[in-house]
């Protein structure tokens, strides 16, 4: 149907989260066809991506720079660490604007199922940044699921001597959520961590 | 091919972008495999977690297909479980164990085990020891069971404080005193229902049936044992 370039070029944008075969088709032709906006800027920015894009030596996080810019932003405040599970949370958390302190990224969470341990997290360098004496609080940003609350209760006994204020976010009803629609397990939670 | 069944959740692993196989573990099918769409979805995946009860239909057009399973909320335990780091690893332990039960074979027993020491897990003090027994009764199950019923070196039926790690058999105090050193301890609630258990008891006969687990299931199946069994032991010696 076109050339081995083209088809090759539909193969690897079909790869990504929400595109298939035929949305990353018409991907394709909407950038052959608006060349000069959409073809070359993107092409340039995903060479530029490629070879600047770095892993915070730091924190974890994906960024330009290592340390990256929240690392080293004088602003946040260093005596607060949160705790994610990925990137994708760690951006979720500064969207919202909820983290004024600074976040250690773990790489995923515990799976007997995808045997991931603990050696396979990013919990050497948590610990060691523990023990700088600069961070008071650690805010455990694990999903409200049994690994990511799994990998929260193994944090929290890893730093159980440490001296340091551990919590976690609280599991409830979401803004502008009816209790009519909410699965029990959320309501549960929520019952439970009532104030 | 087409069943529905009330049962626990043991397993959800995502598959591709939005489904997930899940197994469940239910008292007329056993643990049954499936592919849940949509099951990693915002909507399923609370429901989808390890420790939750669903109502399960499974459908397929052979009976040798993975085949789909629709998914109805039941209770969720997770969600309960979650907050107590020793609950938690207690209900995960439990689902973890049951992976090793062969699939599609009924034991309704042994379901019936497994929910009581579920619904017991709001008592802090009591499922503890439920789930060694639980784990003695899965043992049992799968064909690796103790044979507590008398000494294994004098046939006595009294004083039976110690099981032979070779052969899983009680050996009474008398005949087990020159190898004491090589002997499992023989909590007596494990006898003796009615019997109460400490923490250190639960953790002796955990590691009694972590060793008959481990060695006459796991390791011939090149598995290892759960990790949230460990870190519940981890808790029980604190």
């Amino acid at each position: 149907m076109a050339g081995a370039e083209i088809e090759n070029l539909v193969k690897l944008l079909a790869r990504l989260p929400g595109l298939g075969p035929r949305s990353a088709r018409r991907a394709v032709l909407q950038m052959m066809r608006r060349r000069e906006t959409l073809l070359d800027p993107l092409s340039e920015a995903l060479r530029v991506a490629q070879d600047k894009i770095v892993t915070c030596d730091i924190c974890g996080n994906i960024d330009t720079t290592s340390p990256c810019t929240i690392c080293a932003d004088p602003r946040r405040d260093s005596a607060v660490l949160c705790v994610v599970e990925d990137v994708g949370d760690l951006w979720a958390l500064e969207r919202a604007q909820a983290v004024k302190g600074r976040y250690h990224v773990l790489g995923g969470t515990l799976s007997a199922l995808d045997g991931i341990g603990p050696d396979e997290l990013n919990l050497a360098g948590l610990k060691q940044r523990c023990a700088d004496g600069t961070i008071k609080e650690i805010i455990l940003a694990t999903n409200a699921t049994v690994e990511g609350q799994t990998t929260a209760h193994v944090i929290t006994d890893m730093l159980a001597d440490s001296g340091l204020s551990i919590t976690r976010l609280a599991h409830g009803v979401p803004v502008g959520g009816e209790l009519d629609y909410l699965d029990d397990g959320t309501l549960l939670a929520a019952m439970k961590s009532r104030r | 091919m087409q069943w529905e069944a009330e049962g626990l959740v043991l397993a959800a692993r995502a598959h591709g972008e939005s489904s997930a196989i899940i197994d469940v573990f239910s008292r007329t099918h056993g643990r049954f495999g499936g592919l849940v769409r949509g099951g990693n979805s915002r909507r399923l995946r609370p429901v989808l977690q390890p420790g939750n009860m669903v109502v399960a239909t499974w459908r397929a057009r052979l009976s040798e297909h993975l085949g789909t399973i629709t998914v109805d909320a039941g209770r969720a335990h997770a969600a309960e479980a979650m907050s107590d780091a020793k609950t938690l690893a207690g209900l995960t332990s439990l689902c973890a164990l049951m992976q090793i039960t062969p699939e599609r074979q009924a034991y309704p027993r042994l379901y019936d085990t497994l929910m009581l020491v579920i619904a017991a897990m709001d008592d802090a003090d009591t499922w503890p020891a439920l789930l060694a027994r639980f784990e003695m009764a899965l043992l049992e199950e799968i064909g690796f069971g103790l044979d507590l019923s008398c000494c294994a070196a004098t046939g006595v039926i009294e004083q039976l404080e110690y099981v032979s790690p070779r052969s899983g058999r009680a050996v009474s105090r008398d005949a087990a005193r020159p190898y004491l050193d090589k002997m499992f301890v023989l909590p007596q609630f494990l006898l003796d229902p009615s019997a109460n258990a400490s923490d250190e008891d639960v953790q002796k006969a955990m590691e009694l049936t972590g060793h008959f687990l481990e060695r006459r299931v796991y390791l011939p199946n090149g598995l290892k044992m759960p990790p949230a069994r460990q870190r519940l032991m981890d808790m029980l010696a604190r």
